[in-house]
């Protein structure tokens, strides 16, 4: 099955992504298509309240199927700036678009290095789908 | 999101890769039953699922998008096209679901019925020819040893009835199918064989026969079209004959595990995939994700979850298939007398909730801020709309409609007791 792995983000191996904004230091997160496709019919998500913070390899969240909860896991440190509310009001959308309107959180990050671990698209992608 | 795969629904046993990897002590069937043991190469990311055995629709569920996980041993397809699209398939029409990884055991001899009296609570003598009845296996301490379904195929005489399924039957024999859960196959074929007498033959037919479960309440139609030969439509529930499907030896049974109504068809292996393709003309391909769901709103058990060696019937909402006052003697009578007697001290209870604050396996049950018991299944109904579970609480606190609480992740969440099922037809 043909998933999409955005080049221009970054991956942790569980399954989140990182749009970064060098400038000003802000990291969009969000869950791969590949994860929204095992996750399965999404009907619940806990999301951190704008102004906490959150940790580098910590939970921020909750994302819930039909069939399993899983913890979210932040790519970086750093104070939230925003949580999709809309969301948060529809999980199932979450399916339709996890690049871009269905991303979860935007945190400010205290450092950037943070994702210096972090996976490129490729690198993924081959972990996901094997080689 | 670090174990993406484990499948909360499905947490069962044996409940890790590793463990799944000793599985395979089945007995190995001959060469032409290899597709139970291919290798199946997988990204890092999955379990090991070349140890797991497969069913003879393995290939014909991957050929349909199916979504695979280790279940029991077995891989099995947990989704098509989405537990939700499946779920109600099955509750408005009819859906189709590979089983054949369950345990299926003949026995044939002298009063199978009576041997088999001295291992389960129930008062089998009830039955004849072409009834069944679901119900478990005891250890002495009356806990559950497994739950299946006993199947009465026959007794051999001069006047079999027309439902009768055992062909050839000397006089005075009977003979019994079993259907056993997968993960508790080789522990059932082992307490059986170690307590049914040496007249009973026993046979061990789990990997020679397929097995599909047609539910909904279109079941029975479509496959009264596909066999009309047979009265199905008129066959009442629990019942079950023996013919044909499409030129091959079948059984069919009006069973289930859904709460709709419908069939659990038994075919040889040879006959699995013609059989499947054809109920593919009408019915939804499900796969275990929707399985647990639908069994979940029926507020049926699942052993490895709900029941297990150390619950008792009597405590797990299964008094009615408990016949104490039955004249045979059996195994785990004392325990379960006794605990009667004493009162039962915890109860498998239905519980609803608010929202989607979903209750899962192993969530502590709380009253008055004290953990009294634990969820043993929960799931978001789907056909309600709000969160069911099941979970074991004190007797006291069993009452429909006794407020309790959930905790979910570091916070409570009220729940309610209600009458099971939470769904019915």
């Amino acid at each position: 099955m043909p998933f999409d792995y955005p080049e221009d983000l970054q991956y942790l191996d569980s399954h989140e992504y990182a749009r970064v904004d060098e400038e000003e230091k802000i990291v969009t997160i969000g869950i791969t298509s590949f994860a929204v496709d095992q996750m399965g019919d999404v009907v619940f998500l806990e999301l951190p309240e704008t102004g906490d913070s959150v940790e580098k390899g910590e939970n921020f969240g909750t994302i819930e199927s039909v069939k399993a909860v899983e913890d979210l896991k932040s790519p970086v440190s750093g104070s939230v700036l925003e949580r999709n509310d809309a969301l948060l009001e529809s999980p199932e959308d979450i399916a339709n678009d996890p690049y871009g309107e269905a991303w979860l959180i935007k945190v400010r990050a205290e450092d950037l290095s943070d994702l210096d671990d972090a996976m490129s698209a490729a690198e993924y992608e081959e972990q996901v789908e094997g080689s | 999101m670090q174990t993406l795969l484990h499948i909360d629904c499905l947490n069962y046993l044996p409940s890790n890769p590793t463990a799944n990897a000793q599985v395979p002590t089945i007995d190995r069937p001959s060469a032409n039953h290899q597709s139970f043991n291919q290798t199946y190469p997988l990204g890092p990311f999955f379990p090991p699922m070349a140890t797991l055995l497969r069913t003879p629709l393995n290939a014909l569920c991957l050929q349909q998008q199916a979504k695979m996980t280790g279940f029991s041993g077995w891989e099995m397809p947990v989704q098509f096209s989405g537990i939700r699209q499946e779920h109600e398939a099955v509750r408005t029409s009819v859906g189709a679901f590979d089983i054949s990884h369950m345990g299926k055991f003949v026995l044939t001899g002298p009063d199978v019925i009576g041997a088999l009296q001295q291992l389960v609570p129930s008062d089998l003598s009830r039955l004849s020819a072409g009834k069944a009845q679901y119900t478990v296996l005891l250890n002495p301490e009356g806990g559950i040893i497994d739950d299946l379904i006993v199947y009465h195929q026959g007794q051999g005489s001069t006047q079999n009835s027309a439902q009768d399924s055992a062909q050839n039957l000397a006089e005075n024999q009977q003979q019994i199918t079993l259907i056993v859960n997968a993960g508790t196959t080789d522990k059932d074929k082992a307490w059986l064989q170690q307590h049914l007498p040496e007249t009973i033959a026993f046979a061990d037919i789990s990997q020679e026969q397929a097995l599909i479960a047609l539910q909904g309440p279109t079941a029975v139609k479509n496959l009264q079209r596909l066999c009309p030969d047979y009265d199905l439509i008129n066959l009442p529930r629990y019942h079950h004959l023996t013919g044909n499907l499409l030129g091959y030896p079948a059984f069919f049974a009006r069973t289930g595990y859904t709460g709709e109504d419908g069939f659990e068809i038994m075919v040889p292996i040879a006959a699995a995939k013609k059989i499947w393709q054809a109920f593919m003309e009408f019915a939804t391909p499900c796969g275990l994700g929707a399985r647990d769901t639908l069994r979940l709103e029926a507020a049926m058990a699942l052993y490895g979850q709900d029941i297990d060696d150390t619950t008792t019937p009597l405590e797990a909402g299964l008094s009615w298939l408990v016949h104490l006052d039955k004249a045979a003697d059996f195994i785990g009578r004392s325990a379960l007398t006794q605990q009667k007697a004493e009162g039962v001290k915890r109860r498998l209870v239905g519980l609803t909730l608010a929202d989607r604050n979903i209750a899962r396996h192993d969530y502590p049950v709380l009253h008055q801020g004290k953990t009294v018991g634990i969820i043993t299944s929960g799931t978001l109904s789907l056909t309600l709309g709000y969160p069911v579970a099941l979970g074991y609480v004190p007797s006291d606190l069993a009452k429909v409609g006794q407020t309790l609480a959930v905790a979910i992740r570091n916070k409570t969440f009220p729940a309610t007791v209600v009458k099971r099922p939470f769904y019915k037809v």
